[in-house]
């Protein structure tokens, strides 16, 4: 614990450099001289096996059923069979689970920034208080204790709340990601320095509205961060809403997958249609968002 | 002798000497709801599963004291152990799997190539996709396309599905599993190895030092760190490993490729419930054990928790 007491006691924790939105790395690649073509065609071969994987999924959701079932996945689907993404969609009643995905993503999006920003806040301005300082370590202790430990006893306290549906998934997104978020959070409060606060107090604007009005604006780059990472989180979770919630027509997106498995285990083609149709999301945000979403990625996970 | 200085924080993180300043009320505030559900939703389950795994509990209905019965048990049960020699065994031949191909991407996308934007944008989206959906695939890529493949190559090995055999079915999980995580451990390199100046390795170049040479007295050594910090985050995932086998082989087969967790939620349906919260407790051990080592490879390296 030494070395987070160390960081959290300095001004400027080793890990978090004050974003300004501006700076670039000095430089992305060694980009002196002539590109080297052995490894740029070894590396593509080597993301073939990221194409692939997605290819077929897309081929094997647009072939007929005789297609998809002679075995040759690779093989392009011809004549197109868009049909099986409306019989995907009205299997896994498409516009519910994902709704209920993305309410529960929503939920834990939300949820983890307001909760760990608040309390990193309050923790980051008081770490001279024993008392603040012993609660930043008691939900630290969260990393002992990863889903799989508590699963049993969650499920039946959960149960007993009457949160064995999305809410209590939900709930329990948003307490599994509060340590790293407020660890992320409070190391980042260390670097801000406190002199908009204090003008800001000057003026007469209470706590609340410091936070709200300066301190949340400048938690931006985290907010991005922390959210990426309690997004895909939640919305790419399969074992919590899988024991959590009791009633299989409240399930999220990739728990009801699991329908292919069982009664339609060989209409593959449908079955990939519903795969692409729950991967697809992720994947086109990302595709649009990828410098934001590899800067945020990048960010949680280097702290250096 | 000195006297200590007490040093107070201002409201706005200003320090007066000299005085202790009263903490702002609203403080408790922003703090108290993050702590309660933290105490409701994690440690208190854990403290009601470590109770009751002293317990003959079976999940509703009454129970008696049986002290460490449920863990003596633990230790002696053949499948358990199965379970916990399986995961540990995934989850090292995962981390190498995934660090070695994590690291040669890295260097790959940061030397001198084309399209290495493009390349990376690739290698990162296994990240943003569900496990369980692209397990549901591979499965499918494994049971009919592989045999397949094989069976008009001639390749009997690989004629039978891999996930049908007790032998190989590992394989394919260690493969998805390294699939969902190396972008994680690739942007981590990638990051690491941005920090290394360029001059380090004209200088080796001019002194004749061959890549290889230069990768092992230079790159290694400089990015010691992350390849620890990831290996140890990489084993903390792993042991956790659920969605990616549910998707693949259910444990199976038979019980070949059960992990740990999967154990523990069979307790849920099974009726087990105190036994496997014995279980659960000595898998927190375990789990204590790599966080420690996650704590001590962190040290000074600033802090990360995943």
């Amino acid at each position: 614990m030494n070395a987070i007491d160390a960081a959290m006691r300095s001004r400027r924790p080793a890990g978090v450099r004050p974003h300004t939105g501006r700076e670039r790395p000095v430089r992305r690649t060694r980009r002196i001289g002539a590109p080297n073509w052995p490894v740029t065609v070894a590396l593509m071969v080597a993301a073939l096996t990221v194409v692939v994987p997605l290819y077929v999924t897309v081929a094997m959701s647009l072939k007929n059923s005789s297609q998809a079932a002679d075995g040759n996945a690779f093989a392009p689907p011809w004549p197109i069979s868009p049909h099986n993404f409306v019989e995907a969609w009205r299997l896994t009643r498409f516009p519910v689970s994902f709704g209920i995905s993305l309410a529960v993503a929503a939920v834990t999006v939300a949820g983890t920034l307001v909760l760990s920003s608040l309390a990193a806040y309050a923790i980051a301005r008081n770490w001279d208080r024993r008392i603040f300082r012993w609660s930043f370590f008691y939900l630290l202790g969260a990393m002992f204790l990863p889903f799989p430990v508590v699963a049993l006893p969650q499920i039946k306290l959960t149960a007993l709340l009457g949160i064995d549906n999305p809410v209590g998934v939900a709930l329990l997104h948003i307490v599994f990601q509060l340590s790293f978020s407020v660890l992320l959070y409070s190391a980042f409060l260390r670097s801000i320095p406190g002199t908009l606060e204090e003008s800001a107090r000057i003026d007469g604007a209470t706590t609340w509205q410091v936070f709200w009005r300066i301190i949340m604006p400048l938690l931006g780059p985290m907010n991005a961060t922390v959210g990426i990472f309690a997004f895909l989180a939640s919305w790419n979770d399969y074992m919590m809403p899988s024991l959590i919630t009791a009633d299989p027509a409240q399930q999220t997106l990739p728990v009801v997958q699991n329908i292919f498995q069982s009664q339609f285990g060989t209409n593959y083609n449908i079955a990939f249609a519903s795969y692409l149709m729950a991967m697809a999301p992720t994947v086109v945000v990302y595709l649009f968002s990828q410098r934001w979403v590899i800067r945020g990625m990048t960010q949680g996970a280097v702290k250096q | 002798m000195s006297v200590p200085v007490r040093l107070a924080r201002g409201a706005a993180g200003v320090i007066h000497p000299g005085r202790r300043r009263r903490v702002e009320p609203i403080f408790y505030w922003f703090l108290l709801p993050t702590l309660l559900v933290f105490t409701a939703l994690v440690l208190l389950p854990a403290v009601v599963g470590l109770f009751y795994s002293f317990t003959d509990y079976v999940g509703f209905g009454t129970w008696s004291f049986t002290g460490i019965t449920n863990y003596r048990a633990v230790f002696s049960d053949p499948s358990v152990l199965a379970a916990y020699e399986f995961t540990i065994g995934f989850a090292l031949v995962t981390v190498v799997v995934a660090q070695v191909v994590a690291l040669a991407l890295a260097l790959g996308l940061t030397g001198r190539i084309r399209y290495a934007t493009a390349l990376r944008s690739i290698f990162v989206i296994p990240m943003v996709i569900s496990g369980i959906v692209i397990a549901y695939v591979f499965e499918y890529l494994f049971s009919n396309t592989l045999p397949s493949l094989a069976t008009s190559v001639g390749f009997g090995p690989l004629e039978q599905s891999i996930l049908g055999n007790p032998s190989l079915a590992w394989t394919a999980i260690v493969i998805v599993s390294a699939w969902q995580t190396i972008p994680g451990a690739l942007l981590i390199y990638i990051a690491g190895l941005l920090t290394i100046p360029d001059e380090l390795y004209e200088a080796a170049a001019l002194d004749g030092a061959s890549p290889w040479r230069r990768f092992r007295s230079i790159t290694l050594p400089l990015i010691a760190g992350f390849v620890v910090i990831n290996s140890v985050l990489g084993v903390k995932g792993y042991l956790n490993a659920y969605d990616i086998i549910v998707a693949l082989t259910y444990g199976g087969p038979g019980t070949a490729t059960r992990s740990v967790a999967m154990t523990i939620f069979s307790g849920y349906t099974g009726g087990d419930y105190a036994y496997q919260m014995a279980n659960a407790a000595v898998f927190f051990v375990l789990t204590v054990v790599v966080s420690l080592l996650q704590l001590l490879a962190t040290r000074g390296r600033g802090l990360r928790l995943r």
